[in-house]
């Protein structure tokens, strides 16, 4: 009976991965922070982070119009021609047909968020059905959530059975575990969480820090135990996943560090949007400030840059 | 029972036919140079600074010293001779029954309050300078060597107006003129360990600074005459071996203390038989940093890089010997290795440099030398491709997997950026691998079991154990060896007491 239990569960995943100590990783990123990136280095940084950004909107007050407004802006971010498109717009799934038709022929794609976002707290029944009419809507990527329930009971199996069925719900579009980590609590439970979506997710899906819901988001901090479980898991079977970090990051700067750590832990071939994503919405005018600044030597005013959302 | 993971991941069908992964640390994002601007205020020349003031050598010889990152002379630095040490002895004498030894402990803590405060006023100028005159990463004397410095300086300062409860039960008074040789790898920080708490204690103190590394010790005189502090408290004579020697005996000393390498110790410990003069020694060390299979390997990976890497190596107490439990002997090596690639050696002002300049010429022969034994005793050496710049002391991060307890680079204190890595099979093994050494100064700890920390730390004979980390320094943490790693301690309530007698 005591080896059914929850903690001998999490025990023998532990085992296996093995644990994290949370000092260690903090004084491992905080590294990270003292990085000086300047001159070409930030240029290619500023507009590499463009390219990684899902631009974001989740509110209850979604509107097709607010949609569209958010899809010129991913696609165009600046009168400057010489910016990117972002990677992707992130919305939630009634919202998916929207995006799906002003982003039109472009490349960016269309994340739709869905298994009762962001909660989960829906029957998996209802949670599956949500993906694939966000999938019949057009949605080139999904964004799901774990059973953050089931695995602080130390149901594990159920956790990844449900990814496994939201994989084949997704068909041929791509899935972002989110981990929701701010109710996991631990790194060591970060870790862990890692490890069982990874198992059943496909090379090129991603996992995911949080929803952007709750209090603690990303930070430096899970980025890393998350890079640190991709390496092992790549190096271990030879299948890639990315990451995306979700929420709290508004800065070029903050940005600029994140992307430190991908360079220093997982290295060039995370360097790119197929691997790498920032959930984000503020920061993008952030990273066009920037990149201006670094053209003009002046910041520009903060309404020379169009508004188009202001969700995490 | 197998574990879920494992069960999945065989499920998971393995992909024959492509390369095995590899990570890529390409320079596809290189980081432009990010020179550290700030003015290090450098002069021409430095004389001595004895009793208050500068004064050229009396027999007006001077020597080069080098920035170790260029090979270029920075300035001339006066050698002293005996005759300049007795001055030097004498005015500190002097200060002690005039001034110094009489001052109640609150105005002395005035005094030391004020040289850390206008320590950090001039900080980056200081980093900057500790960096060209010794070659370690900007990064680390703008974070550590000079804000450590100062926190020295401000501990001991708080001591010295409570020296009546330093010793319950007992009453403290100063000794009186102290000598003090200390090393170039932490010329500022090494300073304030031996100045601050005998300042706080009541003595007054001739110190020899290393002869690479006297700029910072003469810039740090300039804080000295800016705080007022009274004529001939401090006095710094600079010169190679033979000054240093002239400081540890000379008769007015009534304590030394010295801080380098043991086989120094051992020649001033000889000189010093016979005579009533206290001592204290913090000399070398081969410490061994111990990974077991339940720790958080990532961690202690990083623990490891930090333990020998920090400051090229040069620390006494650098985890020099990685002692890994065999199950995880290879994933720790092969993420050692990960590590160890985008560690970015070169220019030291540069702030993103994680490795500096080797200290010296003759240094860097040195590690050359103990790595070429290493390679032909037969251990396996791993060093990353990274560029070095042409001209300077440059040395790769190395590490040596396969050594065994009989190898010199498991047995001799390198003194630069070089692990040894053994293996052990159970706890007892580890202890004794980590204690079989003639030092005894630190070692590291890595696990998740809480136990088995507490029982390391009393069985390995090393003044400091740390867990679950490496290389944490603080002032009120007393820092020492065992053994061939010296005695006496420094920082904290013991090492104020090394500066006292009990009266």
């Amino acid at each position: 009976m005591l080896v059914r239990s929850a903690s001998a569960a999490l025990g023998r995943l532990l085992d296996e991965i093995g644990p994290v100590d949370c000092v260690g990783v903090e004084e491992r990123v905080a590294k990270y922070t003292t990085r000086s990136i300047k001159k070409g280095s930030k240029r290619w940084g500023l507009q590499l982070a463009v390219t990684m950004i899902d631009l974001t909107t989740l509110e209850g007050k979604d509107t097709p119009g607010k949609v569209a407004s958010l899809c010129r802006k991913a696609i165009q971010p600046h009168d400057d021609q010489s910016i990117p498109s972002v990677a992707a717009v992130c919305v939630y799934p009634s919202m998916a047909r929207h995006a799906r038709k002003h982003l039109g022929t472009s490349t960016i794609k269309v994340a739709s968020v869905a298994t009762a976002f962001p909660s989960g707290q829906a029957p998996l029944k209802t949670r599956l059905a949500e993906v694939r009419a966000a999938v019949a809507d057009g949605a080139d990527e999904i964004d799901m959530v774990i059973n953050r329930g089931a695995f602080l009971a130390g149901e594990f199996a159920r956790v990844q059975d449900e990814i496994a069925a939201v994989v084949e719900a997704c068909g041929a579009s791509a899935l972002k575990v989110i981990l929701e980590v701010s109710e996991l609590e631990t790194f060591d439970n970060i870790r862990a969480a890692s490890f069982l979506a990874m198992e059943v997710i496909r090379a090129g899906d991603f996992i995911k820090t949080s929803t952007g819901k709750t209090s603690l988001n990303a930070t430096l901090g899970n980025n890393q135990v998350m890079l640190e479980a991709i390496r092992d898991f790549y190096l271990d079977t030879n299948i890639a996943i990315g990451m995306k970090p979700a929420g709290g990051i508004r800065t070029a700067k903050q940005a600029l560090h994140f992307l430190v750590a991908v360079k220093e832990t997982l290295g060039d071939a995370w360097l790119t949007n197929k691997r790498y994503r920032f959930g984000a919405s503020s920061l993008l005018n952030d990273l066009l400030r920037q990149i201006e600044k670094e053209k003009t030597g002046a910041y520009q005013a903060p309404y020379y840059f169009s508004e188009a959302a202001e969700s995490y | 029972m197998p574990s879920l993971i494992s069960e999945r991941r065989k499920s998971i069908p393995v992909r024959r036919g492509r390369a095995t992964p590899e990570l890529i640390f390409g320079d596809l994002w290189e980081f432009d140079p990010a020179p550290e601007t700030a003015d290090p205020k450098l002069q021409p020349r430095y004389d001595l600074f004895i009793n208050g003031a500068f004064v050229p050598p009396r027999a007006g010889r001077y020597f080069d010293s080098i920035n170790p990152a260029n090979e270029q002379k920075l300035a001339d630095i006066a050698l002293a001779d005996a005759a300049d040490v007795d001055a030097a002895y004498r005015a500190a004498q002097r200060a002690f029954t005039t001034t110094w030894g009489k001052m109640p402990g609150r105005e002395r803590a005035k005094y030391l309050y004020r040289i850390a405060r206008l320590l950090q006023d001039r900080a980056r100028e200081f980093a900057v300078a500790e960096t060209l005159d010794g070659g370690k990463p900007i990064k680390e004397s703008r974070d550590f060597d000079v804000p450590m410095t100062a926190a020295h300086f401000f501990y001991h300062a708080g001591w010295a107006d409570k020296l009546d409860y330093v010793a319950p039960g007992r009453r403290v008074a100063p000794l009186g003129v102290v000598g003090q040789v200390i090393p170039w790898n932490f010329p500022l920080l090494m300073l304030a360990w031996k100045i601050a708490p005998a300042l706080a204690m009541g003595n007054c103190v001739v110190l020899k600074p290393a002869e690479t590394t006297s700029i910072t010790c003469l810039k740090f005189a300039t804080i000295l005459q800016d705080a007022g502090l009274p004529p001939g408290v401090v006095n710094f004579v600079t010169g190679a071996g033979e000054t240093g020697a002239a400081v540890m005996a000379h008769p007015l000393a009534a304590k030394v203390a010295f801080t380098g390498s043991t086989e120094v110790g051992k020649a001033i410990l000889r000189s010093l038989a016979g005579t009533e003069k206290k001592m204290t020694l913090e000399l070398g060390g081969k410490a061994a940093n111990i990974v077991f299979d339940d720790a958080p390997l990532d961690q202690a990976v990083e623990g490891i890089v930090n333990g020998i890497f920090f400051n090229q190596g040069h620390v006494c107490c650098a985890g020099s010997r990685l002692l890994v439990h065999e199950p995880v002997a290879d994933r720790v090596l092969a993420k050692l290795k990960h590590r160890m690639r985008v560690l970015r050696v070169g220019d030291p002002l540069d702030k993103n440099t994680d490795i500096g300049a080797i200290n010296s010429k003759s240094q860097l022969e040195k590690i050359k030398k103990l790595v070429a034994s290493g390679v032909k005793e037969g251990a396996e050496i791993f060093q990353p491709s990274c560029r070095l710049p042409a001209k300077g002391y440059y040395f790769r991060p190395t590490v040596f997997s396969g050594v065994t307890m009989s190898h010199r680079i498991a047995r001799e204190e390198i003194f630069g950026p070089v692990l040894s890595v053994l293996t052990f099979r159970t706890v007892d093994e580890a202890v004794e691998r980590a204690n079989n050494t003639a030092y005894g100064l630190s070692a590291g700890v890595w696990t998740d079991k809480g136990s088995r920390i507490l029982k390391m730390s009393t069985e390995l004979k090393a003044g400091v154990v740390w867990a679950n980390t490496y290389n944490k320094f603080d002032p009120t943490s007393p820092f020492g060896g065992y053994k061939e790693s010296g005695f006496g301690r420094e920082g904290g309530r013991q090492g104020l007491l090394d500066y006292a007698k009990l009266v």
